[in-house]
């Protein structure tokens, strides 16, 4: 049994129904989070298109070792700088199917406006 | 003599010109007084740029172009040039050459009002630092007529903000501004979405838009999309302009806006300039789109 299934056992023993509830769907939530690693230099994003599946939660993380730029996904309201020497989080849990295009929204030089992908989302 | 310029576009729409009329509501307290004016919006104009495939005439078209402002047989009140008018750079030498260049090959307008903005391309790499040293301040306003020009820089930010800064500078100026003032905003990116896939937005746009709408009489003038767009954000109407150096593809028309290729049995197609006729009776403006060179 796993550390945490121990520690959630007995913090439901001690606190009740309700806040136990709340906690495993916490942690259940964590043990399913899906990462997508994307790396951003200038002008690619890599990977360029990405697949995600509708209603399944992901976390996006973005690193850079080039300058300071942006991710963007308009279709779904949502964006994260993307900050040289840092891992940047962004989550997103798609509501619909289809081809959705992101893009660089921090110019970033000669080649910026080219800076795009998909994601495809099935 | 004097020269009646709605009778002027009127006459040139019918050699091939087209005239786009933006009507505006009636403005109570324009001043009866004020004369109709007219002035010239270039956008884009890219100097530096090289890619054959998109203009073998990279380094004429801006010249072409200058030379078609100086033979307007009625000569405009005032010129603005709606930004990117350099092709960016990563190298700041040789970004200040390219503006240094501009600036030598503008100042061959007959007409020497000219009012400068930049354009990301210009401006975002250095936050305007190499742009202002040759033009001043990103953000300015002046009085024409009766008319109130707000110059708005969405591109220093290269995260294409306006900004906290400049959107309180805003507020402040449209304060000082009766509810009905004619106003005509300049500005680079569409301050609305239109094709935020494209990067055809400002981040904090609607914030400058909530802070116009107020206002009755509001019209902007715009680049960045290379190519003529018209539309409305309530009764605020939005006219962006050509292009000097390439067009693109109509917003969200296919996958990417890659520039449109050149056209060797069209040359210049889809670039030009445009004059701008400011009615006083009425407060509306008429757009008559121009051709880099006549056919």
């Amino acid at each position: 049994m796993s550390v945490d299934v121990q520690r959630r056992r007995m913090l439901c023993a001690s606190t009740g129904i309700a806040l136990c509830a709340a906690l495993g769907a916490g942690l259940s939530a964590r043990a399913e989070e899906k990462v997508i690693r994307v790396s951003a230099r200038k002008f690619v994003f890599t990977p360029s298109e990405i697949a995600l599946k509708k209603g399944e939660p992901v976390v996006f993380e973005f690193t850079t070792q080039d300058v300071f730029m942006g991710f963007n996904l308009p279709e779904f309201k949502t964006r994260s700088d993307i900050v040289p020497g840092k891992v940047m989080r962004m989550p997103l849990t798609p509501d619909r199917a289809g081809t959705f295009t992101f893009l660089c929204d921090v110019f970033c030089g000669d080649g910026h406006e080219s800076m795009s992908g998909k994601i495809v989302v099935t | 003599m004097t020269i009646d310029r709605r009778q002027f576009l009127k006459l040139s729409a019918l050699g091939g010109g087209a005239v786009f009329a933006s009507s505006l509501a009636g403005c109570a307290s324009m001043s009866a007084g004020e004369p109709d004016f007219y002035f010239v919006q270039l956008s884009d104009t890219h100097w530096g740029f090289s890619g054959p495939a998109v203009n073998p005439d990279a380094r004429g078209t801006l010249p072409k172009a200058i030379a078609a402002v100086n033979a307007l047989s009625v000569e405009p009140d005032f010129i603005v040039f709606t930004g990117d008018l350099t092709h960016t750079t990563d190298d700041p030498v040789e970004r200040r050459k390219r503006l240094k260049e501009f600036k030598e090959i503008a100042s061959g307008l007959k007409n020497k009002t000219v009012h400068f903005m930049a354009g990301e391309h210009d401006a975002a790499l250095d936050n305007g630092a190499a742009w202002k040293e040759f033009f001043g301040e990103t953000h300015y306003t002046f009085d024409h007529k009766g008319v109130h020009f707000i110059a708005v820089d969405n591109v220093s930010d290269p995260a294409a903000r306006i900004g906290e800064e400049q959107l309180a500078w805003l507020k402040a100026d449209l304060a000082r501004q009766p509810k009905d003032a004619r106003i005509v905003v300049l500005t680079h990116r569409p301050l609305f979405d239109l094709a935020p896939e494209w990067d055809w937005a400002t981040r904090d746009g609607a914030q400058a838009i909530d802070m116009l709408m107020p206002f009755s009489n509001v019209t902007v003038f715009y680049g960045h999309i290379h190519q003529e767009n018209h539309q409305m954000t309530g009764h605020i109407a939005h006219h962006s302009a050509k292009s000097l150096i390439f067009p693109l593809p109509a917003p969200k028309s296919q996958p990417k806006r890659d520039p449109i290729k050149w056209d060797a049995a069209a040359p210049y197609r889809g670039l030009g300039f445009r004059e701008v006729e400011a009615e006083a009776k009425d407060a509306k403006y008429d757009i008559k789109e121009m051709p880099v060179v006549k056919a």
